[in-house]
């Protein structure tokens, strides 16, 4: 198909949608004002059936607990595919990848952005371990936190380059921690059966409002998708620093 | 108010969707396609956030002078997007793993210049 002819059926298709919008909108305001049974639900027995107080992750982790693995396990297989794509004849890639190493050692940030860079990773770290482990009290929990703890990797990178990057983060470690964060969700889900209770039933005992124990299950599956995300993150980070050092070290 | 701020939403979601479609329609470098596609995706955002939207109700966290079990905006639309944000960086990262593929094969990012379908 010729661009023009692209154009022509997108704004065809474009046409559409406006029109279909125009027709629903009425009723798609009606729908606004119906308040959601579900939802109703959810606000009102979160905090007397699980003693949690962020309604958001009790869903994430909880209610809805079977859907966040399907999401899980797209994360799951995307890193695994990106993996997998970016991945060459291992041996010579490593020649190249050390000979642009090689080159660039000279050529890096002044020492003074080097050490805010590095002053801010302990900060990270804590900020986004927080974030993991407060999903059920504040807004938070595995997904937004394991970002946090992979931008500290990130950071690393920037601050000391590939070399250090590849010396304090191991490939297999991290490849063992996003694995070990997908398995563990499905675990705990499991714990379960050994109560006879189906799949993903919060059994571990609730504790006090309020505290970092509560929610049961919650805060553990909150930990391992934090564990997930961050390990995910930080291995695309790996393959494409590669990919972009292999390039280099072609040219 | 509570009208004229979801109708800006859903005339939001549709413009971002248009827009972003537009984009994946006339691109002519993979990169931009991708971006394109996040932007397009954005509007599930604000559609979903509009959806759950509840004029003059608090977020659903019950603390702070929210008392527990009292009305708030819908927290299972919340749930899907935020999860679904973490996971749609992964997957442009898978898109981008591709395109880097592509331009290996063929040396090219233009999608308009991409011949790989050979039987």
């Amino acid at each position: 198909m010729t661009p023009k002819w692209r154009l022509i059926v997108f704004f065809i298709g474009a046409a559409g949608i406006v029109c279909l919008f125009a027709l629903v909108r009425a009723p798609v305001l009606r729908l606004n004002e119906f308040r959601n049974r579900y939802a109703q639900q959810i606000n009102t027995r979160t905090f007397a059936e699980r003693n949690v107080t962020d309604a958001v992750s009790a869903v994430n982790f909880d209610y809805r607990g079977f859907d966040t693995i399907g999401e899980e396990f797209i994360l799951f297989v995307s890193v695994l595919g990106s993996l997998v794509l970016l991945r060459m004849a291992e041996e010579r890639k490593d020649e190249i990848l050390l000979d642009a190493l090689d080159r660039k050692r000279d050529v890096g940030p002044s020492d003074a952005t080097r050490l805010w860079i590095l002053a801010m990773i302990a900060p990270k770290l804590v900020f986004g371990v927080y974030i993991v482990t407060h999903g059920q009290l504040t807004p938070g929990g595995g997904f937004q936190g394991g970002v946090i703890l992979a931008t500290a990797a990130l950071i690393l990178y920037l601050g000391e380059g590939f070399a250090v990057f590849r010396d304090v983060l191991s490939h297999t470690a991290i490849e063992v921690g996003e694995a070990a964060g997908a398995g563990a969700f499905v675990l705990i889900g499991m714990l379960a059966w050994f109560w006879r209770r189906p799949f993903l039933t919060n059994i571990l005992p609730l504790g006090k409002s309020h505290e970092l124990t509560s929610g049961g299950t919650m805060a553990l599956i909150s930990i391992a998708t934090g564990l997930e995300v961050a390990a995910g993150f930080i291995l695309l980070l790996y393959a494409f620093l590669q990919e972009n050092l292999t390039i280099e070290g072609e040219e | 108010m509570g009208h004229a701020f979801s109708y800006a939403g859903y005339v939001t979601a549709i413009w971002l969707f248009l827009i972003g479609l537009y984009g994946v329609v006339t691109s002519r470098h993979l990169v931009h396609l991708c971006l394109s596609l996040t932007v397009l995706q954005a509007s599930t955002y604000v559609l979903f956030t509009i959806i759950g939207f509840r004029p003059g109700l608090p977020a659903p966290i019950f603390t702070d002078g929210v008392t527990p079990g009292s009305p708030a905006v819908d927290p299972v639309v919340q749930a899907l997007m935020l999860t679904d944000i973490v996971v749609e960086a992964t997957v442009v990262a898978l898109l981008l793993a591709i395109t880097v593929r592509i331009h290996r094969r063929s040396g090219t990012t233009d999608p308009n210049q991409v011949d790989m379908m050979r039987g």
